[in-house]
């Protein structure tokens, strides 16, 4: 409860209500932050350059999009469990590389849809094993998901391949280029908003309504707020956590083997070193590293905050090189943000 | 096996111990406490230092000077990046991961724009090469002074009141708090001490390289990681011995430089770092004296 130390400064006291009834509700709001952040990014990189107003240009940035949402989905939900993964770019290329060698190899005529499942069902399982790891060694999910990155990523590159592959099965090639509507550039140039755009969509809708209408969804925020809590309560905590891990896992195969529709290439050096971008995203979704907290819609609009940015850049004059610097002072305004809210919100 | 092969390894030991000397600061301090930043530091502190120190002191008028005035404004950056570490740490009660993931991104951000993306060549300056290269006493001088800070580091721990508060603060943070020792204040000094011994570890990159380069040692965050856990430092808090961390550095370096004897690839060795570091935290939770025969134990268990 506010209590109003001075009464003859009453105004002030009405000022202070308001700002902290804002700030409680911005807390349960999170997704405001990274909007109220893609408004202003919008309206300045607009004014400054107007060739920003494209329908072709939002086509970019949500194709550009999806591979990173994904990611941001998994992370999600490990996040809001309380644990943390750096391994899935590392799962990603693992997969695209090996199915993407498998297919053309073994079985070259493999329709899309079954090129999806195994990816899928090869995510899931790396990512499981990231999950038992955690739960049986006990160490902080960080630490051990660096480790299995390294592992993984070294084992794909010493005994798979490290050559790039430009051969990619027809299958793949095709979805790639399907698109669901183009829209013509101010130079000419035919942008799309391709199909496996639909993925994101799909993949966003099963992971809003897992984590708000179903007993994982509840288990997930349960263990991730207070674990000890949780397993009292009954929810196994052990599978909850083998379960994010290969979710996220799952999304990470499905992602990468996007990677390689989209690019038309199959590159094993790919990917690495993207998993802090998609972390930052999700961080500015208001999903919280110490767990219990985050939604889709946020997370989402984090994602399209990190692309937005990361595109238009050069068109307000920002030499690129810069890049990297601004996400990490997004990264630190963020967690700052949300940890005051957090202090302020608590009180 | 020749005295040159062990003074070779003797010269990229340092720069490994350094950071993760550091990571064992930011692991003792507990609540999840790692430093990410590292390396990354590390490089920045050689990129500005080399930028600003040849307006001092030209390395032609004055080697020495150069190289003096090149450690400060190293250091200094240090102690910047480290504050802001610790200030965001400590003060501002952030989570550890996400404020060094986030000044990692910041310092290498920095780092990459200031220098377009491009190593810049510090050229052949005596004094700092042999700084670097040459070994005095049939020691490489960097190893040396490794040694010497890793001796302080040790005292600091041991023997001072802020080495005792962090154990305790790490062990048991609301023991501490209900203590009466400034938590906030131990953890902005214990960021602000990795930030310092990451930019020594950026001093000594430079000199031992002759250049400084953004995106030096990409795999040190894991590999400063694994040295620590290597050396039984508890990621939950509260345990770490210098001397093991030096000793499990001096070992990770042996083993790489064998790698590099049998020419293994070094995708392989980032490979067995990643397995290592999974082996020895299964290694913390295996209770090995269970499977020692009773009479072997001794009376101390």
């Amino acid at each position: 409860m506010i209590t109003i130390e001075s009464s003859h400064n009453n105004l002030d006291g009405v000022a202070q209500k308001v700002l902290r009834n804002f700030w409680v509700w911005s807390a349960h709001h999170p997704a405001i932050f990274p909007l109220f952040l893609i408004v202003v990014t919008c309206l300045s990189v607009g004014a400054i350059n107007a060739d920003f107003w494209q329908l072709s240009n939002l086509f970019d940035i949500l194709r550009a999009s999806v591979v990173r949402g994904l990611f941001a989905l998994g992370v999600l939900v490990v996040l809001a469990s309380g644990g943390l993964d750096v391994s899935f770019t590392a799962i990603a290329a693992f997969v695209m590389y090996t199915l993407t060698l498998f297919v053309v190899n073994v079985v070259p005529d493999l329709g899309i849809v079954p090129i999806f499942g195994i990816a899928g069902i090869m995510g899931a399982g790396l990512g499981a094993l990231n999950g038992l790891l955690v739960s049986y060694l006990r160490a902080p999910a960080l630490i051990v998901t660096i480790g299995t990155q390294y592992m993984l990523r070294g084992f794909l590159l010493t005994f798979i391949g490290t050559a790039l592959f430009m051969n990619i099965p027809s299958a793949m090639d095709a979805f790639g280029r399907l698109n669901i509507i183009t829209a013509t550039a101010a130079r000419g140039s035919e942008i799309g908003l391709p199909v496996y755009f639909l993925i994101l969509i799909l993949a966003a809708t099963v992971t809003w309504w897992m984590l708000k209408h179903t007993l994982i969804g509840r288990a997930i925020f349960a263990v991730g707020g207070k674990p000890d809590v949780a397993e009292r309560l009954g929810y196994r905590v052990k599978s909850v956590r083998v379960f994010v891990f290969a979710y996220a896992g799952l999304l990470a195969g499905v992602a990468g083997v996007i990677h390689v529709t989209a690019n038309r290439l199959a590159n094993p050096f790919d990917l690495a070193g993207t998993e802090l971008a998609v972390i930052a995203a999700v961080v500015l979704g208001g999903a919280r590293i110490t767990g219990g907290m985050g939604s889709v819609v946020g997370t989402m609009l984090g994602v399209v905050l990190i692309t937005l940015v990361s595109n238009v850049l050069i068109l307000v004059g920002i030499p690129s090189a810069w890049q990297t610097a601004i996400l990490g002072a997004f990264i630190l305004f963020a967690g700052l943000f949300f940890s005051q809210l957090d202090r302020l919100a608590m009180r | 096996m020749t005295l040159y092969n062990f003074q070779s390894m003797g010269t990229q030991i340092p720069e490994l111990g350094l950071l993760a000397l550091g990571v064992m600061l930011a692991m003792i301090s507990g609540r999840g406490g790692i430093d990410l930043s590292g390396i990354a530091l590390a490089n920045l502190s050689g990129v500005v230092a080399f930028m600003i120190a040849p307006m001092i002191i030209a390395p032609a008028v004055s080697p020495v000077g150069f190289l003096l005035s090149f450690s400060a404004i190293a250091l200094g950056v240090g102690v910047i990046g480290g504050a802001i570490n610790g200030m965001l740490i400590g003060y501002a009660g952030m989570t550890p991961i996400i404020v060094t993931l986030g000044t990692q991104l910041l310092f290498t951000g920095i780092a990459v724009g200031v220098t377009g993306g491009s190593a810049l060549q510090l050229g052949y300056i005596p004094v700092i090469d042999d700084f670097g290269n040459m070994p005095l006493w049939g020691v490489p001088r960097t190893f040396g002074v490794f040694i010497l800070i890793a001796l302080a580091l040790a005292v600091l721990l041991r023997y001072t009141r802020f080495g005792v508060h962090l154990f305790l603060m790490g062990s048991n943070a609301t023991a501490a708090r209900f203590a009466g020792m400034r938590v906030k204040s131990i953890l902005f000094r214990t960021y602000l001490l990795a930030g310092v011994l990451a930019s020594i570890a950026g001093i000594i990159i430079a000199a031992r390289t002759s250049s400084v380069k953004w995106d030096y040692g990409t795999s040190y965050v894991l590999v400063a990681i694994l040295i620590a856990v290597m050396a039984g430092v508890r990621p939950e808090g509260g345990y770490g011995r210098v001397t093991c961390v030096v000793l499990s550095a001096i070992a990770l370096q042996l083993l790489s430089s064998f790698f590099n004897f049998m020419q293994i690839s070094n995708f392989f060795r980032d490979c067995a770092w990643g397995l290592m570091l999974l082996l020895f935290l299964a290694n913390t939770r295996v209770e090995w004296s269970d499977y020692v025969p009773a009479i072997l134990r001794g009376r101390g268990e």
